[in-house]
């Protein structure tokens, strides 16, 4: 009916998301002609900053690509640099770096559910517009995010760019008389959980499924954070070392936005993602109140990732007492390691999905380069598709307001982070000088350094073996 | 709604950064909505609050300026309010994006940028200080909940806020904090660095990192002539200074003594 109506809707700022981006719709007879999810924060140029690099400012400084998420990037830094490094943790480090990431999942998926996603289904502007109407459903929701951030303080010192990790363990190990007291609130807090997940089953969701390709991590004996392959629902079972053979970062030739393919195809990670691929590894009774409630998965519906966060948080929740309740604390909370040469990757799962980093290491073990893959650029071309395909079955012929809507909360579901998105990125500025930036390949962009034409770029010798330049 | 008309405006205005101290507000807990019943937060695109060019009695500012975009939206901001109060080590002094400040820029970015002519605005990351007036500057990276609640409740009392300007070890003599470089020679630039986070590092038993920045007099001189004996390498010397807070005049002098 819309016949040669244009439309076009604009979100020059996306609201409740992390990070600052933009979403372009125009709509001409009735199809889409354009759909641009724009990230205009500025590059910020990380990989750079960790040239000649020691290990532990690595660790310190990637936990700064972003503020929501820092203990995932030093996990996937920290253990990268052990597997370079031959070092063995011991079994008390594994199993507290599991509850630090623990403390960052409820800690984020609180933030998201309540502050970010859930005022779009209950249709309220923010949570604290929301909290009018349901108080007691937003204070449960900070009580939980401020759990997490108190678990991750416990290790970390502080919620945001935590200062407890090291290679090889941790820097300290915290008193067991305040490891008690944090047992105790877990057991409050798994109640509160519970209730949420109860809640969020209620709500209603919308209903959109589509086909798409699940990518999340896999491990033999538990649900994936820390260690494990990269597996995706299209049958992909692969070493973090093999990642680059087929993941693709490209830059798609109708907008500056970076699109990532596995296999020439765009993909999910996320908590939906890692649900649908591991729920086997989850207790039997968390996945039967989802059977219950008439979930079944694997799910196709998106909207069903606010469900897969609360089924995470809960879990989050009951894993961090399970590895605290025998706590004990050692008499020296690392090994130590010896710095060399060499290189690793690493990948772990990020409360937004798969982190993965690749470091290459001089004599001395300092960084001669870094590339850095966040979940959001990956899941960039899953959210346009899911826009696409999203907006056209909602009717292209709806209002403004509606379709911008829709937009959003699609956009909200993946609960991207432009902050990690934009860390590294290609720009390019408009006429008004604001930088439209293209999150690019890393890995192109990493040759291009490193080949001949541009070696002026890196205070390198390139007669001499590459030596890592001072650490910015 | 119109007895929030009557509340002091609050806006949270974002530039380049990770989001971090934004999170002093989101991580208030049950306080968020005690903070969001005694003022009206009108812009907070994070939270959902979308009016960016809203006149408000308090702007807290996050992230660097790095494009002529954000020059233009930072003078916005200043007219806009009445007291505007920088979060965090990006809009107080740059933040870690400003350690592109030493590299040689245009080697780079003529490499990286497409359109040259607005390379000169993307060059460096300043603080905002750099651009207009700031009333209170807040450090750390990130600051922490208390001391944004702290400068809200000075600001809205129309009292003058405390600003922290101690060393760390006076915070580690106060936590009876073991010291690191005296007990363990663990270089900690503690001495220079001015305390807010609570001694953290040293607590962890290892050393400072400088992310609240200089200290007011900081024996930068001394301080080095200690890890030289501790026998740091200039280059690991000057990671020390050019960190997080790079861009202030006594870790930008310090860590140059020791640039190659």
């Amino acid at each position: 009916m819309s016949g040669s109506k244009r439309i076009a809707v604009k979100v020059p700022v996306l609201a409740r998301v992390e990070g600052e981006g933009a979403l372009d719709l125009a709509i001409e007879n009735g199809a889409i002609t354009e759909l641009k999810l724009e990230i205009y924060e500025p590059p910020r140029l990380f990989e750079k900053f960790l040239e000649g690099c020691e290990s532990q400012a690595v660790i310190d400084r990637v936990a700064r690509i972003c503020g929501i998420c820092p203990v995932a990037y030093q996990m996937s830094a920290v253990q990268a640099y052990e597997k370079a490094w031959g070092v063995e943790v011991a079994p008390w480090a594994r199993d507290m770096r599991r509850v630090l990431y623990c403390g960052e999942w409820i800690q984020s998926h609180a933030l998201h559910i309540h502050l970010l996603a859930a005022p779009d289904f209950l249709g309220f502007e923010s949570a604290t517009a929301m909290a009018r109407d349901y108080p007691d459903e937003v204070r449960r929701g900070l009580r939980l995010q401020g759990l997490g951030n108190e678990l991750i303080a416990l290790f970390g010192g502080r919620a945001v760019h935590p200062i407890g990790v090291r290679v090889g363990g941790f820097h300290h190990a915290p008193e067991p008389a305040r490891v008690a007291a944090m047992v105790g609130k877990l057991n409050e807090a798994r109640v509160e959980a519970g209730a949420l997940l109860d809640w969020l089953l209620t709500l209603g969701l919308p209903t959109d499924e589509q086909d798409f390709i699940n990518v999340a991590m896999r491990h033999p004996q538990e649900y994936p954070m820390n260690a494990g392959r990269i597996v995706s629902s299209a049958r992909h079972d692969l070493d973090p070392e093999d990642f680059e053979q087929h993941f693709q970062e490209f830059q798609a030739p109708h907008s500056t936005a970076l699109h990532a393919h596995l296999d020439g195809r765009p993909y999910l990670v996320g908590p939906l993602a890692r649900l649908n691929l591991n729920a086997d590894q989850l207790p039997g009774d968390l996945t039967q109140r989802l059977a219950a409630a008439g979930i079944e998965l694997p799910s196709r519906n998106m909207y069903h990732s606010i469900i897969a966060r609360a089924v995470e948080l809960l879990y989050a929740i009951d894993e961090a007492l399970r590895l605290l309740s025998d706590y004990q604390r050692p008499d020296r909370p690392y090994v130590d390691a010896t710095p060399g040469p060499g290189g690793a990757a690493w990948v772990t799962e990020a409360p937004r999905g798969i982190l993965w980093h690749r470091y290459r290491l001089d004599d001395q073990g300092r960084v001669l380069s870094v590339n850095i893959v966040p979940p959001t650029s990956q899941n960039q071309a899953r959210i346009e598709e899911d826009l696409r395909l999203g907006l056209t079955r909602g009717g292209l012929d709806r209002d403004e307001d509606a379709l911008r809507s829709q937009g959003e909360m699609i956009i909200r579901n993946y609960d991207p982070c432009i902050s990690c998105a934009t860390h590294f990125l290609r720009g390019r500025s408009d006429a008004d000088g604001r930088t439209r930036t293209a999150i690019h390949a890393q890995t192109e962009w990493l040759l291009s350094l490193l080949s001949d034409r541009n070696s002026s770029i890196l205070s390198m010798d390139s007669t001499g073996l590459p030596r890592a330049k001072p650490c910015a | 709604m119109h007895e929030t008309t009557a509340k002091p405006k609050v806006a949270v205005h974002k530039f380049s950064s990770c989001d971090g101290c934004q999170l002093a507000f989101l991580d208030m807990g049950e306080d968020l909505l005690t903070l969001s019943a005694m003022v009206d937060i009108v812009h907070f695109a994070e939270a959902g609050m979308l009016d960016a060019d809203a006149t408000v009695d308090v702007a807290f500012v996050e992230g660097s300026l790095n494009t002529r975009h954000d020059l233009k939206r930072i003078q916005a901001i200043r007219r806009n309010s009445r007291f505007l109060v920088t979060i965090g080590a990006c809009a107080t002094a740059g933040g870690l994006q400003a350690l592109r400040n030493f590299t040689d820029a245009d080697a780079w970015h003529s490499a990286v940028y497409a359109t040259p002519e607005y390379l000169d605005s993307l060059a460096t990351a300043s603080p905002i200080k750099s651009a207009v007036h700031v009333d209170l500057e807040l450090w750390g990276c990130p600051v922490n909940t208390r001391q944004v609640t702290g400068a809200v409740r000075a600001l809205l009392s129309g009292v003058t806020p405390a600003v922290e300007q101690d060393k760390v070890c006076m915070e580690c003599k106060r936590q009876q904090a073991v010291c690191v470089m005296v007990a363990k020679g663990t270089p900690c630039m503690g001495p220079v660095t001015r305390t807010g986070c609570g001694a953290l590092c040293p607590r962890f038993e290892r050393g400072c990192y400088a992310c609240y920045g200089p200290a007011e007099n900081p024996n930068t001189d001394s301080l080095s002539h200690w890890f030289e004996g501790l026998g740091l390498l200039p280059e690991q010397l000057r990671e020390q200074y050019h960190g997080i807070t790079s861009q202030t005049e006594p870790f930008t002098a310090a860590g140059n003594r020791y640039r190659k």
